[in-house]
This record gives structure tokens, sequence and C-alpha cells, in this order.
């Protein structure tokens, strides 16, 4: 396009002259606002012929949208929910997923693309001031106000007959109590819940994955395994409370390994077994390093050295896992000999 | 008077249809008065003012994405055994809530697709109040008039985390379990009140039956409730206050120069919507979030590692994982500090942001309205203080991935967890520092640029051979921009004696806020802007160099 074919009259020359008046800034104020600066033509201002293809791009953008939306429509129908497609670079995606969803963000992008390119190339983009007028009131009206104010508040008699007063705050105070009481019911209270678990003398430990009782003889050097108390079942209906608190690992250290002699005295031929809940904000600790016999709880990294009574190495957990004591029964499978002595899990205000 | 009724009537019966509409409207809702005052309302044009609409627009996406999920979603703990048409997963046990998103993840035309939109809008809106947030701060805009709309935000952005955390956890997956049982030990933590309040959280012991079906009138209903009325009196107060803008040429802290609500700002606000649900709707349909089939359903005895909240919730999850474990055992009772003091500070850094309006304004002294933005570079102080405290969240981001950083980089957990130990304290220091220099720097540039012109680049010879460059005098849109901005003058203590010669007690706030005065615009805390004589002075003298 050369400027030739633009009528004269439409050249910014031409037209800059009615706009604003550019202030000259004086001897005395150098700084001196110049106001409002010339409109700036685009060229769909000037050449009709750019703005009707600004036209046509903007309805080629709904256009593409319409179609997109019965794209969308097509693939609900068509594609089934089951069938995956291989998409570089992502991999294996949900066909179905991938086609509605890329459907549809065409046909909303490009109702939004038309619309901004609308507002850009074809609306006005004369800059306009508006006045701002100050937030607070004027003298008058604030005057007007605080007077009806007190006036209400004199008619009212609040003031002065105080007995109204206080026994109006008193009950208004008072009335949402009524809503704190109905909380109560939210819960139980504690009570000594968080101290016990299910495990007690005479418990099986069970492995938590083949479902068997534990010999120590099933327990390895450097394997990790992890135990549930004899009875407890996944169908339960308390199984994930009973779990959240009762959940066990077991090692087997070398009995001369065992730093700790309370750890060495509750252990069975150097078969440990500790709460896999962490002392921290209890996630379930679950990678054991077997060389150093760290155990680290993935949640936060707090580290444990269980043949050192799992005290804290690092981390933020405050205090070491509680041990279970453990001994073997009559046929020879591993049973608690107790509850945990300490509560496990999470510190708490009661735990002392 | 009937005349003057036939006059109207007869007059309506011609009109369109549309104003036939508004006029029927009008006579009962009375639009027409609101519309005069709204419908050609000027808007100014900034990249930035962006980001706010971000927000609103993923927030309504939210909503809509959302009210489809409750269609299908199942709020229960009870026990199921899955038999939907994952098959990895068939035959085990969940709870209905893991069922049912399985469900509209897989056998719902279209229900992971509003899943995952309605996840990825959740980040996007966290992300989009962090950054107009930090819009806002940067340029000053939370400044008289506009602090109760800096309150009503820094709410949407809290009530945002903990919407967009009661949200991540309904479907009771293995990842979101974990999470919410870093509650439980998080509530446990709290001295004397915290078993108490965690039992009537979970209706009684972790995980209980109870926190999905309780978490999903608080997600739904409860905190989208109040954020929707907030959301609305944000908007509204940016109506009534009219938007800032930026210092230039015609603009003045007396007008708002930009172009009008209707059409540009329908057509280009309104687009923006769709530009925003299209890209969030096309991200849905190529990157997988929350894909909780893979995590399977929640154990209190299982976990996975690298287990990570969503990014909103990273601060929290760092302070906690780089506290060292403190505890302290007195008279049977246990103050569980590693966990609590990580508890006090999340809440306290996310405090100071809501009352540093407040405080600027008490050192200021300043009660005008202020409808004009700062350059942040014009605000030295205030823009180290904002950069320090960004650091700071950011390097507890990094504490908060940990175990990412350091499998991902090949360093120890240990020197990670160490490091953010050490820059949580020294990090915002350096920053506020750094940033406070580079501010000044700034300054002295536009002091310079105003007085002696912009270096052009160009190498002149002189006739007796010495070399220059040529500075371009700035143009005065520019002389007048670089210059409109106000300085404060430090506050001083006065007098020590009155009127009266009566010695006078000077309050230890009046000296309190006399040093922070100084520290925000004392002699080396900011760049005299230059002044109408030293500009006559340079111009007026030996020409430029």
């Amino acid at each position: 396009m050369s400027s030739q074919d633009i009528p004269e009259e439409n050249l910014p020359a031409e037209q800059d002259h009615a706009h604003g008046a550019v202030a000259v800034a004086d001897e005395v104020h150098p700084f001196a606002d110049p106001g409002l600066p010339p409109h700036e033509h685009r060229i769909q201002d000037i050449d009709e012929r750019a703005a009707r293809r600004s036209e046509r791009m903007v309805a080629l953008l709904f256009t593409v949208s319409m179609l997109a939306t019965v794209g969308f429509i097509v693939s609900y129908v068509t594609i089934p929910h089951d069938k995956n497609i291989f998409v570089f670079p992502i991999g294996r995606i949900s066909a179905l997923n991938f086609a509605l969803g890329l459907t549809l963000g065409v046909a909303l992008f490009c109702i939004g693309a038309g619309a901004v390119h609308w507002a850009r190339t074809l609306m006005s983009d004369v800059e306009v001031a508006d006045d701002r007028h100050a937030i607070a009131a004027t003298p008058e009206v604030r005057a007007k106000v605080h007077a009806d104010f007190r006036e209400g508040a004199k008619e009212s008699a609040l003031g002065r007959r105080k007995l109204i007063r206080n026994t109006m705050f008193g009950a208004l105070a008072l009335v949402p109590l009524s809503g704190v009481m109905l909380l109560r019911d939210l819960g139980p209270l504690p009570g000594t819940s968080l101290r016990h678990t299910l495990w007690a003398k005479g418990k099986r430990l069970v492995n938590m994955n083949t479902n068997q009782p534990l010999r120590p003889e099933d327990i390895a050097v450097g394997s990790l395994t992890f135990a549930k108390p004899d009875g407890l079942e996944e169908t339960d209906e308390e199984f994930q409370n009973e779990m959240a608190k009762a959940a066990l690992m077991i090692v087997r250290l070398q009995p001369d390994n065992i730093k700790d002699k309370r750890e060495l005295d509750w252990s069975h031929e150097g078969v440990v077994a500790f709460s896999k809940i962490c002392t921290h904000v209890g996630c379930p600790i679950s990678l054991y390093e077997q060389q150093t016999h760290h155990v680290l709880c993935p949640c936060h990294q707090s580290t444990f050295d269980l043949s050192d009574g799992a005290r804290v190495i690092f981390g933020p957990a405050g205090h070491a896992l509680p041990q279970l004591r453990i001994g073997v029964d009559s046929e020879g499978y591993l049973q608690a000999l107790g509850d945990f002595e300490e509560p496990v899990g999470p510190a708490f205000w009661e735990r002392g | 008077m009937s005349t003057a009724a036939n006059d109207t009537s007869r007059a309506r019966g011609k009109a369109p249809a549309g104003e036939r509409i508004a006029d029927w409207a009008d006579g009962r809702l009375g639009i027409y008065s609101l519309a005069k005052a709204n419908m050609r309302k000027i808007f100014p044009d900034h990249w930035s003012f962006m980001l706010g609409e971000v927000c609103m627009y993923s927030f309504i996406i939210i909503i809509l994405t959302g009210v489809y999920l409750t269609l299908f979603f199942h709020p229960s703990m009870n026990e199921v055994v899955y038999h939907g048409s994952y098959v990895p997963l068939q035959g085990q046990t969940m709870s209905e809530a893991f069922n049912s998103t399985l469900h509209i993840s897989f056998d719902v035309r279209g229900g992971l697709l509003v899943r995952q939109i309605h996840h990825w809008a959740a980040l996007i809106f966290l992300a989009g109040m962090f950054v107009h947030m930090m819009r806002v701060f940067f340029t000053g805009a939370f400044r008289k008039p506009r602090e109760i709309n800096w309150l009503f935000g820094f709410l949407l952005f809290v009530l945002g985390m903990f919407t967009g955390f009661t949200g991540y956890s309904l479907p009771d997956d293995l990842l979101s379990g974990t999470g919410v049982r870093f509650t439980e030990g998080a509530i446990l933590s709290m001295p004397i009140v915290g078993t108490y309040i965690s039992y009537f959280l979970f209706g009684g012991q972790f995980p209980g039956h109870d926190f999905v079906a309780r978490f999903y009138s608080i997600h739904i209903l409860l905190l989208p409730g109040i954020m929707l009325g907030l959301m609305v009196a944000h908007l509204i107060l940016v109506f009534y206050h009219k938007h800032t803008q930026f210092a230039g040429p015609g603009k003045t802290n007396n007008n708002v120069v930009g172009m009008p609500l209707l059409p540009v700002y329908m057509a280009k606000a309104g687009g923006f919507f769709f530009l925003v649900f299209g890209v969030i709707a096309a991200i849905a349909a190529v990157a997988q979030i929350n894909p909780i089939w893979a995590m399977g359903p929640y154990r209190p005895d299982q976990v996975s590692t690298g287990a990570q909240p969503d990014w909103y919730m990273g601060f929290a999850e760092g302070l906690i994982r780089f506290m060292p474990g403190w505890e302290i055992n007195f008279w049977g009772h246990t103050l569980v500090l590693g966990v609590f003091i990580p508890l006090v500070i999340f809440g306290v850094v996310l405090g100071a942001m809501a009352v540093y309006p407040f405080i600027e304004s008490w050192i200021t002294g300043d009660k005008s309205e202020h409808h004009i933005l700062d350059r942040p570079r014009n605000a030295p102080t205030r823009t180290g203080l904002g950069v320090a405290w960004v650091t700071m969240y950011m390097i507890t981001l990094v504490g908060g991935g940990n175990d990412l950083w350091a499998t991902h980089f090949h360093l120890s957990i240990n020197a990670v967890t160490w490091f953010v130990r050490i820059f949580f304290f020294v990090g915002p220091v350096i920053a506020f520092i750094a940033t406070k220099r580079i501010c000044l720097g700034l300054q002295r540039r536009d002091r310079d640029k105003v007085l002696h012109g912009r270096e052009t680049g160009i190498i002149k010879r002189l006739p007796h051979g010495e070399f220059i460059e040529v500075h371009e005098p700035l143009s005065q849109e520019q002389l007048h921009t670089l210059t409109t901005h106000t300085q404060y003058a430090p506050a001083e203590i006065g007098p020590a004696v009155d009127e009266n010669g009566v010695e006078r007690k000077v309050t230890a706030s009046e000296k309190l806020r006399a040093k922070l005065s100084n520290a925000y615009y004392g002699e080396d805390n900011q760049i005299p802007k230059p002044t109408s004589e030293e500009y006559k002075e340079i111009t007026s003298g030996h020409g430029h160099h």
C-alpha cells in the first residue's frame, strides 16, 4: 500500500490541527505538564482497506471459533472415552481429553482474540481524560450526616437509658454462644485415644503385604518390612484410624550394631520394630538406608538412626520414633509384648 | 400531564426494542443512573493492569467448572470397591470420594478435561493474585484511598490458598491425604487447644470418616461464598475509586486518562475472559495435572516420595521442612516449637503483607489521595522491602521442594536444607540492600537524563580536538514524567520543649516514626529529583554535555 492511495483528508497531518494544543513549558516551569499528546492514527483510521482487512480478520477468528465448537461436539460424540493416542512430545494421552480441550480452547481463544483485535484496530483509540472527585464527602455533607446521626441517636435514647444499652450489649454478646455450643459435637474429646494403639501383649505382627504373621527368620538383614497388628483387616470400619497409629516398620540389625541399650532389650535377635508414623507431622516413614540403618521420611526429610533408638539425626522431627517391644510366641511368631510406651505420631500439647 | 404521558408512551411505542427493554428496566431498577456513571467510564491502559483480570476470570472459570464437578463428585469417605474402567485399580478398596473422582476422570466424557481446567485455573488464580499483589505493592497502588481494597485483595489471596487446599484434598488420594495428615500434625502442635481442634475438625481421630464431607462444604460453599462477596466488593471499589494510572503527559492526580468501558474495555476485557479460558482449556488438553489414579487411594501407612503440595502451599511446606525439630517438655506438656513456630511465621509473613499500607502511611503521615502510581525506583525502601519479602517467599519455596532440588541437581538434602535455613534470614537482607542500591542508581540515572539529556551514542570531535558525546535533551513529555513524583522529607522529632519552654515528652512511637521516616526518605535513601533551578542553570549555561 502506498500513501498516494489514501485520501488527503485522512492523512494525519491534515487531522491533527484540531487535536489538543501542546502546552509549551515556560521559563519558570521547565517541567510543566505539556498535556495529552496528540492522537496518533492507526493505519485503520486512515485507510479504509486496512480497516476492511481488520474486519475480515475479526470475522475469520469468530468463524474459526464456531468451527472449533462444532469440532468439540463431533469429538464428544465420535471419540471413545477410553482411546489413547500418542502425541509428540507429551506421550500417550487420552484422545478425547486432547480433542475436547483443544477444540474448546480454540473456540474460546478465537472469540477473545477476535474481540481484542476488533477493539485494538477498529474501535476508537482516542485517549480521553475523566475527572476524579475526592472520595471523602464535602464538609457540608459531612456536617449533615453527623447531625443526622446525632439526632437519630438522641431519639433512640440509647445514650440516656443506660440500662437498655447495657442489657442489649449483653444479650448480643451472649447469643452467639449458642452457635459455639452447637459445634461441640463436631467430634469427641481426645481423652487418651492418642496414647493407645491396637498393639497389646500377645498381638502378632502381620506382614502388610502378604497378610501372614511374621517369624523372625522372615526378616533378612537389610530389608524393611511393614507390619500391622493381627486381626486388623482392610475392610474394618476403623482400619484407617487404627493404621494411622499402629503402622509398624521392622528391620533386622546385627545385635552388636545396636547402640542403644533399651533398643537392644526390646528387640528380638536383632529384629527391631518401630512406629512407622513420623514424629514430625505424621507421614509414614518409608525410605531405609540399609548400610547406615537410617530411615528417612519422604515428606519432610526427618532422618532417624534405627541403630540408636531411632533418634533424630536430621530434619524437623522433634523426638525419636517410638519402639514396640517384641518377642516370639510359643509358635515362633513375632508378637508385641505390650502397646507403645509413648504416643506415636506427631507431638501434641498433652503428650508430655 | 396526560398529554405529556401520551407523548412519552407514543415515543416509546416507536423506540427500538432494546431501548424499550432498557426503559422498562430503568423504571424498576434505575439502571440509567448506574449506566450514566459507568458505561463510558474511563480506564487507563497498561499491561500490568491486566493481572487482576487474570485472577477474576480464572475465578469465574473455577466456579463454572466447579459446579459441573459437584454434579458427579460424591463427598463421602464410605469405603467401596472400585469397578470402573481404570484397570489397575479394579478391585481396590477406596473411599467413595476417590471412586467418584476416578469416575469423573475415566467414565464421564469431558470429565477429565473439566477437572484439569478446574485445577489449572486454581493454580493460575493463585499465581495471578500473587503477581497482581506484587504489581499493586511495587507501584504504591495500595495507598489512600485504596488500603481497604488492598485488604480485600489480601483476604482473597489467603482464602484462595485455603480453598485450593480444601479442594485438592477432596479426592482423598494418597498425595492429598498426606497433605491433610500434615495439617493434622500442624494443628496438633498448637498449645492447649491443638488436640481439641484436631478432634473437632476430623470428627475424632485422624483420618476419621468426616473430613471429606466437611472440606467439601468449606470448599464449595463457605470459602467461595465469602470470596465471591469480596471479589464483588473489590471490583465495586475499583470502579468507585477509578483506576490508578502511571505518570505521564496530561495525567494528573485529579484525572484518569484512557479509553471508555463501552466499547473498548467491553471488548478488550470481555475478550480477555475468553483468552484466559481458551488458554487454560488448551493447557488442560495437553498438560496432565493431579493424576490421582497414579497415586492411588489414601492410606495413612503409605506414602510416595517427592510429595509436593500445590505451589501456593509450598511456602507452608518449606517453613515446616527447614525448621529444626525443637520440642520442649514441661509439667506433663509438650510445646512443639518445631511445628508451631512455622505455623506462626506463616501467619506473620502473610499478615505483614496485610498491614504494610497502614505502616507506610503512618511513616509518611500523608493523608492525601494517591491516584498516580509510583515507579518502583522512586520508593527505594518500599521496593527493597517488597523484594526482600518475595526473596524470603521464594527461598521458602526452595525449602518446600528441598528433596526435589536434591534429586534433580544431585545435591545433598542436608546441604539444601542448611542453605534454606541460613538464607531464610540472610537472603532478604541481601535482596533489600541490593534492590535499594539499584533503585537509587536508577533514580540518579533519571536525574542525569533530566539535567543532561539522553546519551545518544554519537561521539563528536570538537574543532580543538576534544571528543564529546552528544546528549539529546528530553522531550517535554519525558521531562514532566520523570520529575512529577512527590518526594517526602523525613519526619523530624519536634522541638524538645513546647511553646512555653516546658520540656515536652517525646514518645517512643514518635522516635520510631522519625527513625523509619529517615530510613525511607533520609539523605542517602532517596536521590533528590532535579529542581527547575538546577535545570535552568545547566540549560542556560554553556550548552549540553
